[in-house]
Parts: C-alpha cells; structure tokens; sequence
C-alpha cells in the first residue's frame, strides 16, 4: 500500500513539474537583463532585474506608434473581462429567465435560435463577422470588442439548466405571496443564483481575458490593445531586434497569465463547479 | 419547462431581446454572408463579384494546399486529443487516490486553464527557441537538432506540446470530478469483487467514466480545432510559408492577408459543417449522460 | 373566513387527459376537509385549482360570495403550506414570514406585530434570524406554516404537508395542526394520501379515486359505512378484507367454493362481502350464532404489539383473509381457525360497480 502511494506522488510530481515549469521559467527570465539571456539562454534562477523590467513593460510607452504600454494594456484586459462576465450574465440570466418561465408562443422558436450560436464559433464566421461591426463603425470600440462575444448560448444554458432545478414550489409559494415576474426575479431568482453567477463570472472573465481572434481583427489602433492581443506585437518587435527583449516580453507575459490564474486559484471551488456544471 | 408559468404578452419577448438581437446582427447575419460568398467569386479589385456555383468548393478540395492543411489539422487533432486525455486521465486517477496532498494537486494541475493560449503559444516559443531554449538544449543531447519555424516536423512538434499542456488541466478537472462522483459503494463492492487494483481500474472505473471520456473527446476536438488558433498563430510567427497550420488558421490566412473572400468563406462552410456534426454528437452524448447518472 | 365552494370542477390536461371528472364539495366556514386518495387521484390538481397554481378548465370555484376562477394566487385571499415547504432558501425565518405581507404593502410594524405572534404560537420566535438550511425538518416545517398564519388568510391549503417528515415527528405535527386549526377557527382544506392522516384530522374526508368523489363524510361515518369497496379497501388500515360471494341454497358461497354458513345476498345473485379484520371473532368451533362462519388456516403470523395479524386461507387455497386478534392470543402457523363475524359488521357491495349495497 505504501509503495503504491509513492509511485502515486511521484507521477503527480512530474504532472505538475510539467505545469509549472514553463511559466516559472518565463517568470524567472523575466526578471534577468536582455543581454544575460541573450548569452546564456533562459534563466533558471531569479535575476535582480525584477522591478525594472516590470516597471519598463508596464509604464514605458512601447509598440510601434509609442501610444502603449503594460498599463494600458492591462486596463483594457481587465475592461474586456469585466465587461464581457458582467455582460453575458445579464443577458443570458434574462433570456434564461423568459425561456423557463414563461409561457409564450415562440418560445420554442427562440431557444433554437439561440441553440443555433453553437454552431456558429467566431471561427467559421472571422470575415463577414468583422465587416458588419466594421460597417457599424464599431471597430476599435469598446462595445464593438465585447458586445459580438457576449450573446453565444453558453450562459443562457448554464442559467436555463440551473432554472429548471430550482423547485416549482418556490414559484408558487412567491405567487401566492404576490411577488409578480419581475419581483420573482429579483427577490427569488437572483438572490438564489448568487453561486452560479460567482462560477459562471469566473469562467466568463477568464475566458473574456483571453479572447485572442476577436480582439486581434477589431483593435487595430495600439491604445485598445489588451495584453493577450498584444502578444504578436511583443513577438514582432522582438523579431526585428539586435538583441530580443526576451525579459520584457515574458513579463508581459506574466502580466496577461497572473490576473485570471489568481482569479481561479483563489475561486477554486466555484471555477470548478462552474466549469462542470455548465458544460453538463 | 415549469408546471407553473408566468404569462405575458411582452414580457418574455423583452427580455429575451437583448440576447436574440446581438444573435442576429453579429451570429446568423455573418453566418448567412459566409455561406452566400462561399459561392461568388470576389473581384480583386473591389468591383462586385460573380455567381460561381460550387467552383470555390471545387478549388479549394483540388488545391493541394487546402489537402496538406487538413491532413495536418487531423493528425496535430489526433496527437493533441489522445495525449492530453490520456495524460490527463492518468493525473486524475492518481490524484483522486492519494490522501495526503490531494487538493495541493488539484490546484497546481489545474491553474493553467487560466493561461491564454498565444501567451501559452509564447512561452512555447521561448522555451523551443534555437538560441535560448532549454528544450532545444535537451533535445540536442540526443542529436535531435531542433529548428521550429523552419523545420516543418519540429514546428508541429512544439504545438502540439503546446497545445497539450494548455489542455490537460480541463481534461484533469472533468476526469476528477467523474471520478469523484462514482460512488463509494460501488468502489467498495468492486474491491470485494477483485483483488487487483489495475483490473478494478479497467473493468469497474473505466467503464464508468466513459460517458465522461466520449464528451471530453469531443470538447477535445473543437479545442483542437478552433480554440488552438492563438497558439498557431504565435508559434508559426507570421510566416506560415512552409510551417504547419490548421484549417481555422487557413480560413483566416485567405480572408484576411489573401483577400480570397470566396475561397475563405468556402472553408467557413465546411468548418461550420463540421461543428454542427460535433454538436449533435455533444448533444446525443449529454442526453446519454443524463441518463447515466 | 370564509366558505369554500366547489361546482362542477373539471381539469382536462392537453385536451384529453381528465385528471379532475366534475368535483362539487361545499365547505363550510372553519371547517377542516381532508382530500384522500392514491397519487393520481386528482386530491393536488384540486387543491391547486383552489390556490390559482392550476387553471380550472370547467366548473366554478368561490371562496366566500366570490367566484375566484380569474383570481391570481396572491388576490385569493388563501394561504398554503407544500410538501417540501418552499421555503425562500436565502431569506432568514423572518423575511420568509414577512415576504408575502411586504408585497401587499403592510405596514412595518403591523408586519412585525403579526410575524412575532406567528413565531410565538408555533414557538419559532428563536430562530427568527436564521437561515432555512440551519433548521431541522420540523422546525422547517413549523416555518411553512408560520409563513401561512401571518396572512389570517380565509382559508389554509395544505398539500402532503408532513411527508417530508419522519414518522414520529408526523405524529406529533399532525396533533399540533389539528390543535392550531381549532384555535384559530380558519378553513382549512388538506390533501393527504395517508389515510391515518386524513382520519384523524377532518372534519370531513373526501375520499377521491380517479378524478371522482367516492365518499363525502366525517371519518366514523366514513369508517363504518364505506360507499364502495375503493373506500372501504382504502380508509381502515389493515384494510377490510373483500371476498366475492354467489348465492348459494344455505346462503352465500365463495367464488372459489367454499360455503358461508348464515348470511344472505339481499337478493342478490352475487355480492362482494366486506368483514373488517377487527370484525373477525376467532370462535371455538364452526357454526356458532348468527352470522358469517368461516374456516381458514393460518398462514403467516405478524406480531406488532398491542395485536397481531393473521394471514389466513381457504381450504381451498382461495382467498386470503386477515384476522386481526389480541397480541395475547396464542396462534401457530398452520392452525385451523374458526371465524365469525355479526351480520352488523358484514358490508355488502355490489358485484359490478362496487356500490355499496345497504
């Protein structure tokens, strides 16, 4: 038994060796001077290097017109996330809650409708997709980068099943109490949901964060960029240099990893319940 | 639905509008366009476009190109989904079997879901770089001298390491939480029922977490396909020449540096065609999962 | 409080399925109607056309001089209390007493006033600020009905309100609804499928199968006079033995055989006779006084305390009998019984429809 649990462990080691070590090894770089890389590769031990690169990548004006830098970058992230959770919650929460309790003749209509958006990813749809938010002038917007995310049928599902689960009888009992539809909402419905938005918002914010294709066809202008969009920019520019920032880049990259693995790490238990529940 | 509903006139409708607004203007409204071009041949130079029939399909299965593409999306689809199941599956087991740790490897396991896949795709292409990669330094122990963005094996090579890594941790997590939910009676009776914990494993446990492999299979191949594209993209670094590329990064690569709004949106069809053969296979599965449980 | 009455009542489901076939029940102020039955006898669907949970596709429903068919729920002027209690899970004792009055717009200190006294009959008052998770069955149970009586609605509905509960917590709420009816005097309309349950609690029982009233009446009346074997199998427990019955020269016959000594068939050529298995006398020897005689052996034999069961059969292998008999009484499997019982207990009901036959 004891034997066991040693072979056990030690191929859960080498799990999370093979986890960990990459973003380690781009953190420890990090915090090394370009040059030092550029000798003797990649770093394994932490450089003294740490608050310069970090406070270069982060204030410095950089890409190719000057108008960027961490901060901004990091902002505009952090606005995407938020507003691509915040979003897709209210939305989804509302069509869920039409589609489960009421009754109405297109019902059935509209939940295809939305069912359909599964079949229809951002991938297959890139070109058409970018020429109507071009067309509405909503490209390098805000509204133009979150609002297409926000209406895909993930939520309104994960609502839609959790609203099927919670007991008739709660219904009924508030009718009789007089609580009307939207009362029900928000004095039942929304306070009950509070779990589910929690692991829903993590995963949407996570996900938001890192939305890479959308972001890299809708900002083109350097000052929308969100660290992960950015992400090409920093290779191109290393491209093209004597000597690659390899330093400046992998803390840009730390800076677009650290903020969604917290949020994870710190929410476990709702991420993974979440996680599971929705794709149920 | 519910025995007891609200009913109204407009009400369903108004809250439903947001969602089915956004759903037309940025969903069926562009999936409409892509398949209508599919079948026009675009004027390069911007002055309308003519009816071709199917000839965009015709080209785009005969060019040899398109062919090399699929076969590489298939087989880099095939490596990523077995290995990071499997690696996956063999972490989960052994982690839903220690006692002392159990939620320390849960966490270090499962943190990189978090990681965006072209910082993924970046980091990868620090770690394979000829110059100042430590892998590159390993492998050339062994006299594997590895050039990724020039030699096309080793690029295939580096993504799919890539992309497995960026996958093993929603795998881990949806073979933990099967594993966790088989109940311990079941595992009890099984542990009367035979000695050996292996064949416990392939006999009791495995066939119950089936329903859970079957879905993740398929959440494996739309990743495969589709959401694999940030790491593609950072890992081919703007000159897909000769490296291998996926068919999604193809229908981007045509549409937008081609300009072959045809071509680009011909493969948008056959792409969407198999999503929706995936999503039927999903939907069957969950069904079947229901009833599992 | 009010009256509450029931004409005609129909619920046709999807256009085909009659789970309620035209019910009329008329019942009168403070009084406490218990609506029995197997499941799918239509007791909730009734019950929830009451509360406006379930439309009412014919017929007409008044709760007082009001007629309340388009009434929402909350303007009925009824308070219910459910099976699983419906307990808003993230408002404290306090908000899920004080919810229902909010909506009507009640003054806040009339609110507290009503909750406070709500909380002191039904001995909550400690539990205000609590959450419903953080409560025991019972004490969840003691809320739904608070949530009930803060309303002094003019009548109370309850559906299956204690079967949640274990059984001697049952028991002990049983007793305590029947004591908070009679003190506050509200109409009270209760659905149950026990029929312990609905004996010892109603006024009057209505007993239903199939959609359709079987018997109206107060329990006793009900117990002694069953209207139909449906009733008479369902309201007693052990329940009354049946047996089918052909007219024979000495009286009647088992439809197996058999010959019953001293009995008649009220002219009939065939009947279904009903002996209670309290109604069965083991006697010492066969054809003694007046009555049903009957032979039978003991097949199993089922202690519980103060009596014990007699699982018995014919010679013939038939029918099988339960006799019931004082736990003192000493019985072996395979015994040979003598039976009888007075034409007084005996219950006849018609061989085709079950009717009862007086």
């Amino acid at each position: 038994m004891k034997k066991l649990q040693i072979s056990d462990h030690i191929i859960l080691l080498l799990g999370v060796f093979f986890m960990v070590t990459p973003v380690v090894l781009a953190f420890l770089t990090s915090t090394h001077d370009a040059i030092t890389i550029y000798k003797e590769g990649i770093q394994f031990t932490p450089g003294g290097e740490f608050l310069e690169n970090y406070e270069t990548v982060l204030f410095e004006a950089g890409g190719f017109t000057k108008e960027v830098n961490g901060f901004v970058m990091l902002k505009n992230s952090m606005i995407l996330g938020l507003g691509f959770a915040v979003g897709k919650i209210v939305i989804s929460m509302l069509a869920a809650y039409a589609i489960v309790y009421f009754r109405f003749p297109m019902a059935t209509l509209c939940f295809w409708v939305i069912f359909s958006t599964l079949l229809l990813p951002l991938e297959v749809r890139i070109l058409p997709s970018y020429e109507i938010v071009q067309s509405l002038g909503m490209v390098n917007t805000y509204s133009g980068l979150i609002v297409p995310l926000i209406a895909s049928a993930t939520g309104t599902f994960f609502f839609r099943q959790f609203f099927m689960s919670v007991p008739d009888e709660l219904l009924e009992a508030a009718r009789i109490d007089g609580a009307g539809p939207w009362k029900f909402f928000k004095d039942i419905l929304v306070p009950l949901s509070q779990t589910m938005i929690a692991a829903i918002f993590i995963i949407m914010f996570v996900y938001g964060w890192n939305q890479y294709l959308w972001p890299t066809l809708i900002t083109t202008d350097e000052s929308m960029f969100t660290l992960v969009r950015g992400i090409k920019q920093i290779l191109q520019v290393w491209v093209g240099a004597q000597i690659p920032d390899f330093n400046e880049a992998m803390a840009l990259a730390i800076l677009a990893i650290v903020p969604p693995v917290l949020i994870v790490v710190i929410f476990q238990s709702w991420f993974v319940k979440g996680l599971v529940e929705s794709d149920k | 639905m519910k025995k007891v509903q609200f009913q109204s006139p407009w009400l369903p409708y108004l809250l439903l509008l947001p969602q089915l607004g956004i759903v037309t203007v940025f969903f069926l409204w562009p999936a409409a366009q892509a398949i209508q071009s599919s079948f026009y041949l675009e004027d390069p130079f911007g002055f309308g476009s003519t009816y071709v029939g199917l000839d965009n399909f015709k080209d785009m299965i005969t060019s040899t190109d398109y062919g090399r593409v699929a076969r590489f999306t298939a087989v880099f689809t095939f490596f990523v989904t077995v290995l990071s199941l499997g690696i996956a599956l063999l972490l989960a087991v052994k982690a839903d079997k220690v006692l002392r740790g159990a939620s320390a490897y849960k966490t270090l396991l499962m943190w990189v879901y978090a990681v965006a896949p072209p910082v993924a795709g970046l980091i990868g292409v620090l770690l394979f770089d000829q110059h100042v990669g430590p892998i590159v330094d390993l492998f050339a122990m062994f006299g594997w001298k590895m050039q990724i963005g020039v030699n096309y094996f080793d690029t295939s090579f580096a993504m799919i390491v890539t992309a497995v890594w960026k996958q093993i941790p929603v795998n881990f997590i949806f073979f933990l939480s099967g594993l966790q939910g088989i109940s311990k009676s079941v595992q009890e009776a099984a542990s009367i029922d035979c000695r050996s914990g292996f064949r416990r494993f392939w006999t009791v446990t495995f066939p119950l977490l089936a329903p859970t492999g079957f879905f993740l299979l398929i959440i494996n191949i739309t990743y495969a396909f589709f959401d694999t594209f940030g790491i593609v993209d950072v890992i081919v670094k703007n000159e897909p020449g000769n490296n291998p590329v996926t068919l999604v990064y193809k229908v981007y690569l045509d549409g937008f540096r081609g300009n072959d709004l045809g071509g680009s949106s011909a493969q948008s069809v056959i792409l969407m065609a198999m999503v929706f053969i995936l999503t039927i296979i999903q939907f069957r599965l969950i069904e079947r999962r229901v009833h599992y449980t | 409080m009010a009256t509450i009455t029931l004409d005609k009542v129909r619920k046709v489901y999807g256009g085909s399925v009659e789970a309620v076939k035209g019910v009329s029940i008329d019942i009168a102020d403070g009084e406490f109607i218990v609506l029995v039955g197997p499941s799918g006898c239509g007791k909730s669907t009734l019950l929830r056309m009451m509360a406006g949970l379930e439309e009412i596709t014919t017929g007409e429903i008044k709760i007082g001089d009001r007629v309340v068919n388009n009434v929402d729920p909350a303007d009925r002027d009824i308070a219910m209390v459910f099976q699983n209690y419906a307990l808003y899970p993230h408002m404290s004792v306090y908000n899920n007493l004080a919810y229902g009055l909010k909506n009507r717009g009640m003054a806040k200190d009339e609110i507290d006033r009503r909750v406070k006294e709500a909380a002191r009959i039904l001995e909550i008052g400690d539990y205000l600020e609590r959450k419903p998770r953080a409560l025991s069955g019972g004490q969840r149970q003691r809320v739904a009905m608070g949530r009930a009586i803060v309303r002094e609605p003019a009548a109370f509905l309850f559906d299956e309100p204690l079967s949640n509960l274990d059984a001697k917590l049952r028991v002990q709420m049983r007793v305590e609804i029947k004591r908070l009816q009679h003190s506050l005097g509200t109409t009270s309309v209760y659905v149950t499928h026990d029929q312990l349950e609905a004996m010892t609690l109603a006024d009057r029982l209505v007993v239903l199968s199939g959609g359709n009233i079987e018997q109206i009446g107060a329990p006793i009346e009900v117990y002694d006079k069953p209207a139909s074997t449906f009733v008479a199998s369902f309201i007693g427990s052990p329940a009354m033995n049946l047996l089918k019955v052909k007219a024979d020269g000495n009286g009647l016959a088992l439809a197996t055989g058999t010959g019953l000594k001293g009995a008649n068939v009220k002219g009939r050529d065939a009947c279904t006779i009903g002996i209670r298995p309290e109604h069965l006398e083991v006697v010492s020897g066969p054809g003694e006084g007046e009555g049903i005689h009957l032979e039978a052996s003991v097949n199993v034999l089922e202690p519980v305390g103060a009596e014990s069961y007699l699982y018995s059969s014919f010679a013939d292998g038939g029918d099988e009998i339960l006799v019931r008999v004082s736990s003192h009484a000493r019985h072996e499997p395979g015994e040979k019984l003598y039976l009888r019982a007075a034409p007084e207990n005996i219950h006849y009901f018609d061989a085709d429809t079950g009717r009862r036959i007086d």
